[in-house]
């Protein structure tokens, strides 16, 4: 899961690396702790995502007053289904120059990936396609570490010096240590200011933590993470719960197989509404929950489920089928392609509320077209 | 022949008592799997469907000497710990079905094993199975009744039983059937079987089940186009339509940085005249106009 800014911020800086100085605002009443600072600061919404300053969640703010109606104006609002609990208040920085820098999981390499550019402050993606000799890529064992000869390496490569050279060895030992010690796959700072006294400021921060691992992080908030409301509620059913952006539901067991599902609906020129993957043996009352998600989902006009029960059990998904439209009395059609362990009872409990079963996806898929176009 | 486990496969079950664990073992002594012994700690002297239970896997190989592969069903927490400790007793081949290791664990043991010679399959994987000679894995016995000519490498559980299923019912048996994983960082990768079917003398066609994420179909469609692989392929790569950006269920399906899209990897496998199928069902197809 991706951190909001703040919280990646706080986690280097423990380490030693400077970040702006900045205050997090929960309520607008609570603006008052901003007193102190050094206006003008900048006001930035924590949301998960890029683009922010395109969308206008970055805002300068010149007194208490401003700050005060800034907040009010971004805590509360919803944006991509993502609440804004939170707004980031800093004072600024003056920047001579901006670089990037990162350290990630190398799945090819089976290792960790630096990769560094004095090309700060812009998508890196966009850096790495347009004039890829501006990166430097520094591949590291996860048994040998991080040297500083590689350190001193990438500093170089930045031209980086004095004081600013040895900021970047404190910047990079903190990132490898949030790295390994918080089960990291990212940790970026983008940009990295270089401030014209010479330092090494973190000017926005962030860090993506694999969700496995959470067991032995308690210090990190599901809150502050990138999920939304309704993932957050997926997850308590063991539910895998993406939103799409089409209208034909989707509930499927396994995610090769549900992705699959979702590429059969484009393939029949309809939209997917969602990737929903109830998982390997899934329960009653996974698929009951599941599937009232998308009976209760405005956006959905018809249901396509494709169980291939190998663990999971058909007459288990059956009945959870059978529990989610009484509880719910929503009437939508449904489309179900049921295969594998106790297929016949499942298909029984199914007939018996008028719901006819399918052999294969696509049979079921073809259905499904003829009653929306009908 | 076949690859990774045949007749002479002899089992060890670590996490034997758990719930999973316990199942399996009786459905893979349903299929026919030699399963010697079990390990969970704590619970040395028991039977698990027969299967004498042992509190080390040191222990195990004590009274059991011939065993020779490992398949591991500890919760993600402890699941590190058995895997070091599998390596050590000396178990070559380790199969690890447990999901939701952190990938940090993942990538420690796995470069561990790969610097002592040790094959692992998974984490987050179905498992391995050489039809009507031995399953390693938590596959649906009812799929695989037919032996051939088909080795499948599949980063999916459930499409890989989808497509198995698909190829029995249409009377094409399989050499091998390889789930892989679909986590970022697992023990063998998919170039790698392809190596070992390319070996095989049973296996005559290859079946390739990918999905979005990594580079891995990318750098197998590159090994193909050098000419060292002499046997048709066929592929299917699910997650056209998933959006960038997003965790499709697997940890690792995702694009980021814009690497690992679907159109990277259909195009990668089209430019070395590798056919991929657009629906699971197609794959059948398409190895019928091989056999042709």
């Amino acid at each position: 899961m991706r951190l909001l800014e703040y919280r990646g911020k706080e986690l280097l800086s423990r380490y030693g690396v400077k970040i702006p100085r900045g205050a997090i605002i929960t309520k607008p009443e609570d603006v008052g702790v901003l007193s102190t600072f050094k206006f003008p600061l900048f006001a930035k919404a924590q949301v998960p995502f890029a683009g922010r300053a395109k969308m206008g969640l970055v805002k300068r703010v010149d007194n208490i007053n401003e700050a005060e109606s800034v907040a009010r104006e971004f805590l509360g609002r919803v944006i991509q289904d993502y609440p804004i609990r939170k707004v980031l208040f800093e004072e600024g920085v003056s920047v001579a120059k901006e670089l990037y820098v990162s350290i990630t999981l190398d799945r090819e390499n089976r290792g960790y990936l630096v990769l560094a550019s004095s090309e700060g402050g812009v998508d890196i993606e966009e850096v790495a396609r347009r004039s890829p000799e501006k990166i430097i890529r520094l591949q590291i064992d996860d048994y040998e570490g991080l040297r500083d000869f590689m350190i001193r390496k990438l500093a170089a490569g930045l031209g980086l010096e004095g004081t600013a050279a040895e900021d970047f060895v404190t910047v990079m030992k903190a990132m490898y240590r949030v790295f390994t010690e918080y089960d990291a796959e990212l940790v970026e700072i983008n940009p990295l200011a270089l401030t014209t006294d010479g330092h090494l400021v973190a000017l926005d921060v962030k860090v993506m933590i694999d969700d496995n691992s959470l067991y032995r992080h308690p210090d990190i908030s599901i809150e502050d993470s990138d999920y939304t409301l309704e993932e957050l509620e997926a997850r308590k059913y063991g539910i895998h719960y993406v939103e799409l952006t089409g209208y034909v539901g989707i509930m499927a067991n396994g995610a090769g197989l549900t992705m699959a599902t979702m590429d059969l609906v484009k393939e029949f020129g309809h939209e997917p509404a969602d990737f929903l993957d109830v998982g390997g043996g899934a329960s009653k009352d996974t698929v009951r929950e599941g599937l009232k998600m998308l009976l209760t989902d405005n956006r959905v006009k018809a249901i396509l489920i494709n169980i291939f029960g190998g663990i999971t059990r058909c007459d288990e998904v059956a009945r959870g089928v059978k529990e989610a439209l009484e509880e719910t009395k929503v009437n939508k059609p449904i489309f179900i392609r049921l295969k594998g362990t106790n297929e016949e009872e499942g298909r029984k409990i199914l007939a018996e509320i008028g719901i006819k079963t399918y052999e294969t996806a696509e049979e079921a898929m073809e259905a499904l077209a003829k009653s929306i176009r009908g | 022949m076949a690859i990774l486990v045949n007749e002479n496969t002899k089992v060890l079950v670590q996490g034997i008592t758990g719930r999973e664990g316990s199942r399996h073992t009786q459905y893979m002594l349903q299929y026919g799997t030699k399963i010697l012994a079990g390990v969970t700690p704590g619970k040395g002297g028991q039977t698990v469907h027969g299967v004498p239970v042992f509190n080390t896997v040191e222990e195990a190989l004590r009274k059991y000497p011939d065993i020779n592969t490992s398949i591991i069903f500890v919760p993600a927490q402890f699941a590190a710990d058995s895997v070091f400790e599998a390596i050590d007793a000396g178990i070559k081949l380790i199969v690890i079905i447990t999901e939701h290791i952190p990938i940090h664990d993942a990538l420690r043991f796995v470069n561990y094993a790969r610097r002592r010679g040790v094959t692992i399959i998974g984490p987050n994987c179905p498992g391995v199975v050489s039809p009507l000679k031995s399953k390693v894995g938590i596959l649906p016995n009812h799929i695989y009744t037919k032996q051939g000519p088909v080795g499948i490498v599949s980063r999916s559980g459930t499409l890989t039983y989808e497509i198995s299923y698909h190829l029995t019912q249409a009377g094409i048996g399989q050499s091998t059937v390889v789930g892989i994983g679909g986590d970022p960082i697992i023990g063998t990768d998919m170039l790698e079987v392809v190596k070992m079917f390319e070996e095989d003398p049973e296996t005559r066609y290859i079946v390739v089940i990918g999905e979005i994420g990594g580079t891995m179909e990318e750098r197998l469609a590159q090994y193909i186009g050098s000419g060292k692989v002499t046997k048709p392929v066929v592929a299917y790569i699910s997650g056209r339509t998933a959006p960038p950006g997003k965790r499709m269920g697997h940890a690792g399906a995702i694009v980021s940085m814009g690497m690992g899209s679907y159109e990277s990897k259909v195009k990668a496998f089209q430019e070395v005249n590798v056919p991929v199928a657009r629906t699971p069902t197609e794959v059948v197809k398409l190895i019928k106009q091989f056999m042709k």
